[in-house]
């Protein structure tokens, strides 16, 4: 029997936790909204008919919520990424600078808490302090 | 795969959150350093160095020329090895609640103890100066009454008040005297910990590796600690009976206001 293709499983799916098939799942998900998006905005720049504009200007918006909708997902799985995220999403000034800035603090504040730095393999124990109060 | 070699080892998923719990569970409470210095890192293992911030002058430098050297303290890699039996890893992988990990739990213990021996009492070899010695206050001896405690630690907290060192303080003591205390109890039964627990009014803490007692400054940036590799679990090699492993650090140590911290000697 031929394994069917599920290209968003980079390895063996029987092999993968459920967990991570769920977050793999979302990530599609993410990538085709984004896709769909630029492809939306690309029709509407060669499309002349104002009706039809409108209705993928809709669609467009739809297909924003989703992306939406499928980072708040992925971000609420990994917790020291979205608090990266929140140090760069709807802030003004310069993107690249937050970016930096935010998975600095963030690094350094879940590794004084106890977590591993990422691609880790350590106990992630980190700073005791606050365990100590 | 990293330097650890987990993949390598023959443990199952099952076995690997076993032994990195059972590792967890038995480091935390005896790490007491980390719970009154301040932690910074992990920075990997390929962090070799701390920056100390200085130079010192070259001898010989080209004509014409100014040069310094940067100073740095190179980090200490600790390793504590042990074995697990195959045996206990498949019993645990059939549901075995009762699993002999002591080896494990010795070889942590070590590593947690030499941790608190470097920090406090310093590690000459690897230019790790420890809290005890580097405290320019005369040390208070402890002594044999355990309910004269209250004054000595009082004592050491008000040397830190007249050195300019605010709270948090914290009180780290090595066992004998920390059963000392457990074991006492003052005129009208009142428990000797939780005395000295409102003297320092921050963290008493059981710091095995400690030689008497340490009253110091929590926190606020006077007692460094770096971490390359935080403590991690590696794999050596394998036979028919046991899996040898490892449990391993990287780190380094300084002083930035010695004054922050009061020796108590046995």
């Amino acid at each position: 029997m031929s394994a069917v293709g599920f290209d968003q499983y980079h390895e063996p799916a029987e092999e993968l936790p459920d967990r991570t098939r769920t977050f793999a799942r979302l990530c599609a998900s993410l990538t085709e909204e984004a896709e769909a998006i630029g492809w939306y905005e690309q029709r509407m720049a060669l499309e002349p008919d104002r009706e039809a504009r409108a209705i993928m200007r809709d669609a467009q918006g739809e297909e924003f919520k989703h992306f939406c909708m499928d980072l708040e997902f992925l971000l609420r799985r990994t917790p020291l990424w979205r608090e990266i995220a929140e140090g760069i999403l709807f802030t003004g000034g310069d993107i690249v600078e937050h970016g930096e800035e935010a998975e600095e603090e963030a690094v350094e504040g879940e590794a004084s808490r106890g977590a591993p730095a990422p691609g880790s393999e350590s106990l992630g124990i980190g700073g005791l302090r606050e365990a100590a109060q | 795969m990293s330097h650890l070699l987990r993949e390598r080892a023959p443990i199952t998923e099952a076995g690997w959150v076993l032994l990195d719990d059972e590792a967890r569970e038995r480091l935390e409470p005896a790490l007491a350093a980390r719970k009154l210095v301040d932690f910074r890192g992990p920075r990997g293992w390929e962090h070799s160095a701390t920056n100390l911030g200085r130079t010192e002058s070259v001898g010989e430098s080209p004509e014409g020329v100014e040069a310094a050297q940067r100073r740095v303290l190179p980090l200490v890699e600790m390793r504590a090895p042990f074995a697990v039996a195959r045996a206990e890893l498949a019993d645990a992988d059939r549901g075995a609640e009762d699993v002999d990990l002591a080896e494990l739990d010795r070889a942590v213990h070590r590593i947690a103890v030499a941790e608190n021996a470097a920090v406090f009492n310093g590690w000459a070899a690897v230019g790790i100066s420890g809290i005890a010695e580097a405290s320019p206050h005369d040390p208070i001896a402890l002594g044999e009454d355990c309910e004269r405690y209250p004054r000595h630690v009082a004592k050491a907290v008000d040397a830190l008040r007249g050195a300019g060192i605010g709270g948090p303080y914290g009180l780290a003591l090595g066992p004998e005297a920390h059963t000392n205390v457990l074991e006492t109890s003052q005129h009208g039964g009142y428990p000797l910990l939780e005395h000295l627990r409102e003297i320092v009014g921050g963290p008493l803490l059981w710091a095995p590796g400690v030689d008497g007692a340490v009253v110091m400054r929590v926190g606020g940036g006077h007692f460094l600690f770096e971490s390359g590799e935080d403590l991690s679990i590696g794999y050596l090699d394998h036979d028919t009976e046991a899996i040898r492993l490892y449990v391993e650090e990287s780190f380094s140590f300084r002083i930035a206001t010695p004054e922050a911290a009061v020796a108590l000697t046995p």
